[in-house]
């Protein structure tokens, strides 16, 4: 149905061409879903992009064709084009958020796309949208068409996006991350509906996704992607069960899998402390460590914060982030952190820090009682012991100051070393031990990429002596193969330096590798804390099972 | 060379644009020239002894009657233009650049901070800040002379009429710097190095002046060009008004006030030629500050 072959899309610049994509092949069936697969800058997006003729100006394609059926999609004029699109091919964004239209009405935005394909009248578009409403699960159609995109859930909002792009039944659908911005439970409907949809209408699907889950789950082919070449292509369960292509193994290496723990993940890249330079670093640490293991205990800890008022005249509403939370972290322990999006997760991180005060409860740090919020002096040993790592490491560092700058800081802020000249050494040496070339240190943040940043992140929190360090989804912001070298980090410090860590992920499977215990939060409360182990083989609370039946997986026996 | 070009794009955004580097130059010659105005210029216009009367009222050199020394004639007085205008830039930039670090070492002190700490702090220095812009410089200007008219023996008043003049325009000026300093900041507040920062229980004036300003500081300077700009308009305005600086003592805008008088008498060249003056200058300065919005802005390549 579409045949892609030899497409190759350029991109000119000042500097000279740019090769996006080189050389793909790719054929789809009606009914097929296709996962395009690969990490950032592979070109998964701009084969989508190609496809449906939008390309970002000033990129081109160089050669190559594209068929959809016996259509030649490069052929055709602009106007053609136009009347393709949202016909033939339509396309389902990441972020429903930003993809419907907030000032128009679904009914609106359904009928006026319905219309501009088919000359039909507005009552009988009226009854097509809420048909299609009805069949992609929308309960009460006919109500709920008549609201605005901002009074529907993520889930149900991306529902109405891929209303919209079948509406017109087209025969290729282009998801371009569809589920990546959805929470795991709402992840799963969606997942099923394209299925269903595939199946019942037989619409074509490329799904682009970086989560190899999602296409173990739902994929009948795949193609792997890498630097704008396909690496591998051919039926999912031989592509993803027995890669034959260097590149897929070792992506298939980097994969957490969710129902057991790997000692270490397979990288190409070696973490092992054995560095000379890195040494010194490592003994400075290990003398530092007079205040043995500390544990962080957390007593009905509740924070409620204030939502904007509605009215004048009463006093605004009470949002309730955190609700009576217990939780013990044990000396020495990882402790996994999971739930999904506004559960209060990092809000927990935020209490700890002292960044949030708590509207009651107590807080324990190696026995010793933690002050909350504002009543923690400056000068509280804490604030050196308790470190953190957080998600997005393009802004955890400032970009205005050079990783030397960045690094020293602690050693100077602290007081551990006097003399500049040895904290430049020291800095230079723990970038040794976090696998970065020590000449890092005279560079800029923004010279580094999202793994390294990541890694520069890790070596200032561990500038500070810590004994507590909290990660703050510290690898959701990375490539798979990058999280699995940052996850391999983790547990290397963590084991040679005795750390306690809290570790906060919504990804369910990164947990299970990384964490001794395991708390599920979910709205500001715990659902379930115990060991690991068993909290993913024998799950108590409901919610917990669900989340666990509602991950994407592989089969086990695709394990390499 | 590629990546030479890629290190200093705006360089190279730059050496393309031929309005960027004419408003360059011209900037670039009046600053010169208002420097060295006491090296350059032939006479020193407050000095009565270096310009006599006989040598008054002369055209500029193109036209009957002119004198080759004084190439763009002379004022009623017998004072070289070109020397009157070199000094009164002078007096103009120097008053501009004082009221503009004035306005942005207030204006961004303030913002920062009612950035950082937000809440009652926040609101009460915005609310200042909104009352400040419902007044007109010129009415601020009137009050801080009229204070310093009361309150300072009549001996100083006449020497501190530019500190006057400076401080008027500085507190007409400072609201940008604030509302841009504090918007920038809360969206710093959020960023996570700066959580770090605050985590670790470093001081709020470092975690604001090390850690936040050099984040904000790509919008200020924007700022910077077009409030200097303004600042350079807005003396001039008050010394056309005469609240400005006195005669003797002349900057770009009271040698406009001056050439007024001659503009129905035939004698257009002393009015003329300071606004002209004025008004490249103003005009190349704001140039260069759309040029540098640019280069800091990229969305708007």
């Amino acid at each position: 149905m579409l045949k892609i072959t030899g497409l190759t899309v350029k991109f000119p610049s000042r500097f000279g061409y740019f090769t996006a994509i080189e050389n793909v092949d790719m054929s789809i069936k009606p009914g097929e879903i296709h996962g395009l697969v690969g990490e950032s800058g592979a070109g998964k997006s701009t084969v989508g992009a190609a496809v449906i003729g939008l390309l970002q100006s000033p990129g081109y394609v160089a050669s190559g064709t594209l068929l959809l059926g016996e259509t030649d999609l490069q052929a055709l004029t602009f106007t053609q084009a136009h009347e393709i699109r949202g016909a033939r091919i339509s396309m389902i964004f990441q972020d429903p958020q930003t993809s419907l239209n907030p000032l128009m009405t679904i009914e609106d935005q359904l009928i006026e796309t319905i219309q501009a394909h088919s000359d039909i009248s507005h009552t009988a578009a009226l009854k097509q949208a809420v048909d299609l409403l009805e069949e992609i699960g929308i309960e009460n159609a006919s109500q709920r068409i008549k609201a605005y995109p901002h009074q529907f859930s993520g889930g149900m909002r991306q529902r109405v996006v891929i209303a919209l792009a079948i509406c017109t039944d087209p025969d290729l659908i282009i998801a371009d991350e569809p589920t990546t911005a959805l929470d795991v439970a709402v992840q799963s409907q969606v997942l099923n509906l394209i299925q269903r949809l595939a199946k019942q209408r037989q619409i074509a699907f490329m799904l682009i996704t970086h989560d190899i889950g999602v296409i173990a789950q739902v994929a009948d082919r795949v193609t792997v992607m890498r630097n704008g070449r396909v690496m591998e292509a051919g039926e999912t369960a031989q592509v993803l069960g027995a890669p034959k292509n260097l590149y897929t193994r070792a992506l298939m290496d980097a994969v957490p899998p969710l129902d057991r723990k790997i000692d270490r993940f397979r990288v190409l890249k070696d973490d092992r402390i054995a560095s000379s330079r890195g040494r010194m670093a490592e003994r400075w640490l290990l003398e530092g460590q007079q205040h043995d293991l500390t544990g962080l205990s957390v007593h009905n800890l509740t924070v409620t914060f204030e939502e904007p008022r509605r009215s004048l005249f009463c006093k605004p509403p009470i949002y309730v982030a955190l609700n009576n939370v217990t939780l013990n972290i044990k000396p020495g322990s990882i402790m996994g952190l999971v739930g999904e999006s506004g559960s209060g997760k990092s809000t927990l991180a935020k209490v700890i820090t002292g960044l949030v005060t708590p509207q009651s409860g107590e807080m324990r740090l190696g026995g010793a009682v933690l002050p909350v919020g504002k009543s923690r002096n400056r000068h509280h040993l804490s604030r050196q012991l308790v470190q953190m790592i957080f998600q997005d490491p393009y802004s955890s560092l400032n970009s205005r100051h050079s990783v030397g700058d960045i690094l020293t800081e602690p050693l100077w802020f602290y007081g551990f070393i006097k003399n500049p000249v040895e904290r430049k050494n020291m800095a230079a040496s723990m970038l040794s031990l976090v696998g970065m070339p020590p000449d890092a240190i005279n560079k800029y943040p923004h010279q580094f990429s999202g793994g390294q940043r990541q890694r520069i992140a890790v070596a200032r929190a561990l500038l500070a002596r810590p004994r507590f360090l909290i990660c703050d989804e510290p690898t959701s912001a990375l490539d798979v193969s990058i999280q699995a070298e940052i996850l391999n980090l983790l547990k290397e410090l963590q084991a040679t330096f005795g750390l306690t860590i809290l570790f906060i992920s919504h990804n369910l499977a990164v947990v299970r590798q990384m964490a001794d215990d395991t708390a599920v939060l979910r709205n500001g409360r715990v659902e379930e804390v115990n060991t690991t182990d068993a909290v993913y083989e024998a799950p108590q609370a409901e919610y917990t099972k669900s989340l666990l039946a509602q991950t994407p997986v592989m089969p086990p026996s695709w394990r390499t | 060379m590629s990546a030479f070009l890629k290190k200093y794009e705006g360089l190279w955004l730059f050496l393309i644009s031929p309005a960027a580097i004419i408003a360059a130059a011209v900037a670039a010659l009046i600053v010169f020239g208002a420097v060295f105005a006491s090296w350059i210029a032939l006479v020193n216009p407050y000095d009565l002894a270096s310009f006599s009367l006989f040598d008054g009222l002369l055209p500029p050199f193109w036209q009957e009657g002119a004198n080759s020394k004084y190439l763009l004639g002379t004022d009623d007085q017998g004072r070289d233009m070109i020397s009157s205008i070199l000094y009164g830039a002078r007096l103009s930039l120097i008053i501009g650049l004082s009221a503009l670090a004035i306005a942005a070492v207030l204006g961004v002190g303030l913002g920062l901070a009612a950035g950082y700490y937000g809440g009652r702090f926040d609101v009460v220095v915005m609310r200042i800040a909104d009352v400040q812009l419902a007044l007109p410089a010129i009415l601020t200007a009137l009050l801080i002379d009229g204070i310093a008219r009361g309150i300072l023996p009549q001996a100083i008043q006449q020497e501190l009429r530019v500190m006057v003049l400076t401080l008027a325009i500085a507190l007409s000026l400072w609201v940008n710097f604030a509302r841009t300093a504090r918007a920038s900041t809360f969206v710093e507040m959020n960023k996570e190095y700066v959580q770090a920062a605050i985590m670790m229980g470093q001081r709020p004036l470092r975690v604001m002046f090390v850690h936040i300003l050099p984040n904000i500081l790509g919008p200020l300077l924007v700022i910077m060009t077009v409030d200097l700009a303004s600042a350079i308009l807005l003396e001039a305005t008050l010394s056309f008004l005469g609240i400005g600086l006195p005669a003797d003592s002349p900057s770009l805008g009271t040698l406009i006030r001056i050439g007024m008088q001659f503009l129905l008498s035939g004698e257009w060249w002393i009015l003329w030629i300071p606004t002209l003056v004025l008004v490249a200058l103003v005009v190349s300065i704001n140039i260069l500050g759309d040029f540098l919005r640019d280069i800091f802005n990229p969305r708007l390549r």
